[in-house]
């Protein structure tokens, strides 16, 4: 009997981990053939789902940098203002008429001051919770976007400053059509997705990150120096940011005000379907994809089937609920009480 | 024995003030290799107090600290860790979502560098892990499961292990069996005692005196931030420890 349940519960500690890592993949590839059902001829097709890649490419950075946040056990609402000031200032050097390279670099710069200026006012001014630091910024970025551009898009930008938001990679050398080309957004996706899957999982700051998430008492007892991390996180999320928002000048040719708004909900949403926890410590990158995922294949399948786009509000907030009220039900099973 | 014994740790009349409240004043505390000094007062006694002091966590107001007879300033935990002294925190201050082996080398995971990365060794952990838990005889089911799947006792087990990994000469650990299961209590005990035998230098703060008087040579009790007594433990008993607790001699 005893041997039994030794036998069901060593089962079940091979299973749960794996379950926990690549569960929500189990929801993607589900939503993926649902789709595919609905509507067979245009949901899997080559233009459709390069649509979908191109549509969550410059969410997927912002997505990422607040994972690492919530990994942290903090948020960051500013993601989406640190975005537009960094389009902004994109907008303005390149009317200035600045080389391309310089343009391109501008708001990676840009967004990554930003995060660090996050950082250390939540670790220098000590604020109680990161929510206060980033809320205050997400006023004060977009406020300062606004002012520099005086509120007023700003359009046209070189193919070279487009590229990695609206270039193609030209696919004819392998026998297919023209139409059929792999958007350059998507590559970066991936990209970007595998160094930060790197850094997170195999890198020691990376595994700081968890621990700070996991319990901030024992990784500063353990001579972690917690604050330096919390600012690393930061400034890197402003960065992710920032190549957010080199995508969107490519996507859109155009700093325009509204530029990211309420973008950094959509981030946050796709990081608790993903699995990252609130609470800290859990979660992973694989997972924020996933979720990103999950977000953009339901607005796009939604869009295909002509549902109103209030329906798909209605169902993207059940859907965080939903995927939370599972991760409850998981940890109730999985620890002990 | 413990009269030829090297001292390791000594504090000399150490205070600390947070704002206008006195937590400790002009405690003085030493420790030698080999031996367990036992640590006694009420709540509010300012024992935790003194042991955050003595591993870095605070600074003191005044006083000084001498590690191998030379008086160090600890800016950092860090920087105590790097004299051998390590901490087993009342609140184990283990990160429950990583599991047993990253824990113990928290903070100081052997790493391969590749330029400014230091990207860590997964293999290198789980081997110094495994020698580490079978040298201490603590056993779990494998040093890949995370710290919140274990039993109080197993997690004290892993914190102590933690506290031991880097050949630590002092250990202080904050009442080391107070949230465990009777059955448990033994086991760390058996855990302090041959930490003893390796040489180390053990303080214990608790509440329990069959803790007290099981492992420790030697008792010390503070009373309202000061060092109101001490003795060898042979020669006192556990009323007298008690009423120290209280403030009465």
């Amino acid at each position: 009997m005893e041997n039994k349940d030794q036998e069901k519960e060593s089962l079940y500690l091979k299973i749960m981990p794996y379950l926990e890592k690549y569960g929500i993949l189990l929801l993607l590839v589900i939503m993926i053939v649902v789709m595919h059902f609905l509507q067979p001829d245009v949901f899997l097709s080559w233009r459709n789902v390069t649509n979908v890649f191109k549509q969550i490419s410059w969410q997927s950075m912002l997505a990422l940098g607040v994972f690492m946040v919530i990994v942290t056990a903090g948020i960051d609402l500013s993601v989406g203002s640190i975005m537009m000031l960094s389009l902004m200032i994109l907008a303005i050097v390149a009317k200035a008429g600045a080389p391309w390279y310089v343009v391109v670099i501008t708001p990676l710069i840009a967004g990554f001051l930003c995060g660090l200026f996050n950082g250390l006012g939540i670790t220098l001014l000590r604020m109680p919770h990161p929510f206060i630091m980033t809320l205050g910024t997400l006023y004060i970025f977009r406020g300062t976007g606004n002012l520099i551009s005086g509120g007023t898009p700003i359009s046209g930008f070189t193919d070279e400053v487009r590229y990695l938001g609206h270039g193609r990679i030209d696919l004819t050398w392998l026998g297919l059509e023209k139409s059929q080309y792999l958007p350059v957004s998507l590559v970066l996706i991936a990209i970007v997705y595998i160094i930060f899957w790197i850094f997170m999982n195999k890198t020691r700051t990376g595994k700081w990150i968890y621990a700070i998430g996991g319990n901030p008492n024992a990784a500063r007892a353990s001579g972690i120096n917690v604050n330096k991390i919390l600012v690393i996180v930061y400034s890197l999320c402003g960065f992710l940011s920032g190549i957010g928002a080199l995508i969107l000048a490519g996507r859109t040719d155009s700093g325009y005000p509204n530029a990211g708004l309420q973008s950094e909900l959509d981030a946050i949403a796709a990081c608790i379907i993903g699995g990252a926890s609130f609470f800290g410590g859990r979660g992973t990158v694989l997972g924020v994809f996933a979720g990103v995922m999950i977000m953009g294949i339901l607005r796009n399948g939604l869009n295909l089937m002509d549902v109103s786009s209030f329906w798909q509000q209605v169902l993207i907030g059940s859907i965080i609920v939903l995927a939370v009220y599972i991760d409850v039900l998981r940890r109730d099973l999985g620890t002990r009480k | 024995m413990s009269s030829i014994n090297q001292l390791l740790l000594e504090a000399k009349s150490v205070t600390k003030y947070f704002g206008t409240i006195t937590a400790l004043e002009n405690v003085n505390l030493k420790i030698h290799a080999g031996e367990c000094l036992g640590v006694v007062g009420d709540n509010g006694a300012g024992k935790s107090t003194l042991m955050k002091v003595l591993s870095g966590l605070y600074k003191p107001s005044a006083g000084s600290l001498f590690f191998d007879g030379k008086e160090e300033i600890l800016e950092s935990p860090k920087d105590s860790q790097n004299l051998g002294l390590e901490m087993v925190y009342q609140d184990l201050a283990l990160a429950g979502n990583l599991p047993i082996g990253e824990n113990i080398f928290l903070g100081r995971e052997p790493t391969k560098n590749i330029g400014l990365l230091k990207f860590l060794d997964y293999k290198k952990i789980k081997e110094l892990t495994d020698a580490h838990l079978g040298k201490l005889k603590i056993n779990v089911k494998s040093a890949d499961q995370k710290v919140e799947e274990l039993s109080g006792g197993q997690r004290q087990a892993v914190a102590i292990a933690r506290s031991t990994a880097f050949n630590a000469k002092v250990v202080i650990m904050d009442e080391p069996t107070a949230a465990l299961a009777i059955k448990e209590v033994g086991k760390v005990l058996d855990l302090i005692n041959s930490l003893k035998k390796t040489g180390v230098g053990v303080i214990v703060i608790s509440h329990r005196m069959d803790d007290i008087f099981a492992v420790c040579d030697r008792v010390m009790a503070l009373f309202q931030g000061t060092n109101f007594a001490e003795s060898e433990l042979s020669k006192t008993s556990r009323d007298e420890v008690i009423g120290w607790i209280m403030g009465k001699k």
